[in-house]
């Protein structure tokens, strides 16, 4: 097994960084938000410890979204990288990290078999993908430029484009699902699901930004997307049972 | 003053979760190896449970597209992570104690295939009494929720545990236990998830 690691704590999360849990213009929130208040833990080994996962269970294509379900041919699309850091809130690099995407094809509509919008699929596009960040916290995507689409909030709502983003760290309280808007993108200042995001400096997290030096040249753009998952304070707990490392 | 990086802001997981973290409920194969809900193997060690349940709204209305992961200490009470140094608690090589799984998009119910965990030892150096972290996510949710599940047959531990003891209401204590009963030779514990309302699960910030 691998060797000892401290017993450090998680930095409390600051909510004020994230939706509430009743956002009613988001109006599934409504139902299915908790009334209470979250009851605030110090940490114990639940907390503090998760899944470790191995480049064996990780397939070669996994990462490639552009290939990874290509039957016939290649998908319909804008070919781009989606790469960048993950780091904790010190600006620690996040190594081994699982990454996992998923995403609309080129059009807008999801391989789900509850997706019943009116764009096709593409049978050359499956829509997922995953990675383990390597030892800089560094990880890349290749995949097609996911389309924006309409989903019934508002009759009129439309959600931007954008790639849904789930991370497993070190931790299982810095697990975190999130998702991934494009610069420029007009429909980011109007959607509900990103507004319910309370603070402009937080929104702005979510947002990458155009990447021309990582771009392909006549073959594929860039996006860059950095990651912050919580921290771990510097000192260790205390735990009486525990000491013999 | 030294800045920190704020964390990512979260967002929901939306009604299509599934094709990123499950892509075989989403109704196609892509991967060599999906994450599921069935965390044994022949050898692991301890008695054998299924967990079961349904996730419900503030109406009373199954959530039928929940995704649920759970993260659980070996029959020993020792997580597969470097940080837990009980070194007097053997690892389990069958084990890994991780599993993923979604509730069914007609019913709602939602299952793991585990083993029951041992105790693992709390911050203050007592045992805590065996649980289950369970992390919810779905449509809807715009953070994932934390949760506990503890079981109901272990009265004397949990009666001392550290965290339900946390909870002032004693009351809301009982929303984190799972009821045991046998179904056909198999022990089941049914663990109801209320998100909203008169029975409201208890839900941590970790």
């Amino acid at each position: 097994m691998k060797t000892d690691w401290p017993a450090r704590e998680l930095v409390h999360r600051d909510y004020r960084h994230h939706p509430p849990a009743l956002a009613p213009l988001y109006k599934t929130s409504v139902l299915r938000s908790p009334r209470n208040a979250l009851i605030s833990l110090q940490n114990s080994l639940s907390e503090i410890t998760a899944p470790v996962f191995s480049q064996r269970e990780i397939g070669p294509r996994d990462s490639d979204l552009i290939l990874n379900y290509a039957k016939e041919g290649l998908p319909i699309g804008e070919r781009i990288i989606v790469h960048g850091y993950v780091r904790d809130a010190f600006g620690q690099p996040l190594r081994n990290a699982l990454v996992e995407v998923w995403q609309a094809n080129a059009g807008g509509r999801y391989r789900h078999k509850k997706d019943q919008y009116l764009a096709p699929i593409d049978p050359n596009f499956g829509g997922c993908g995953r990675v383990l960040t390597d030892d800089s916290g560094y990880y890349c995507f290749r995949t097609i430029k996911p389309g924006p689409y309409p989903w019934r909030n508002q009759v009129s709502d439309w959600r931007p484009a954008h790639i849904h983003f789930s991370l497993s760290g070190e931790a299982f309280g810095q697990r975190l699902i999130t998702q991934m808007y494009f610069e420029g993108d007009p429909l980011i200042s109007r959607c509900p699901i990103v507004q319910s995001v309370g603070s402009e400096a937080a929104i702005r997290t979510l947002i990458a930004e155009l990447d021309t030096h990582a771009a392909v040249p006549l073959d594929s753009l860039a996006y860059r997307f950095d990651l912050v998952l919580r921290g771990h304070r510097a000192t260790w707990f205390e735990n009486r049972t525990q000491g013999a490392a | 003053m030294k800045e920190y990086l704020p964390e990512t802001a979260s967002q929901t997981a939306g009604p299509y979760v599934h094709i990123g973290l499950a892509p075989h409920a989403a109704g196609f194969a892509i991967f060599e190896q999906h994450f599921g809900h069935d965390l044994t193997q022949p050898q692991t060690r301890g008695e054998r449970i299924r967990v079961e349940g349904h996730v419900y709204d503030g109406s009373g209305t199954p959530v039928r597209d929940v995704l649920i992961e759970v993260w659980q200490a070996n029959a020993a009470g020792r997580y597969d992570h470097p940080a837990d140094r009980q070194h007097d608690k053997p690892l389990d090589p069958a084990f890994r104690g991780w599993g993923r799984t979604c509730s069914d998009f007609d019913t709602g119910l939602w299952y793991f295939d585990t083993i029951k965990p041992g105790s693992v030892t709390g911050r203050d150096g007592r045992p805590m009494a065996p649980h289950l972290n369970l992390w919810i996510v779905a449509r809807g949710i715009n953070i994932g929720l934390n949760t506990r599940l503890y079981f109901a047959d272990e009265q004397a531990a949990n009666a001392r545990d550290p965290v339900l003891n946390l909870i002032e209401w004693e009351k809301r204590r009982e929303t984190l236990l799972a009821t045991r009963e046998q179904r056909e030779g198999e022990i089941v514990y049914r663990f109801d998830i209320f998100l909203q309302g008169e029975r409201e699960t208890v839900f941590f910030d970790l």
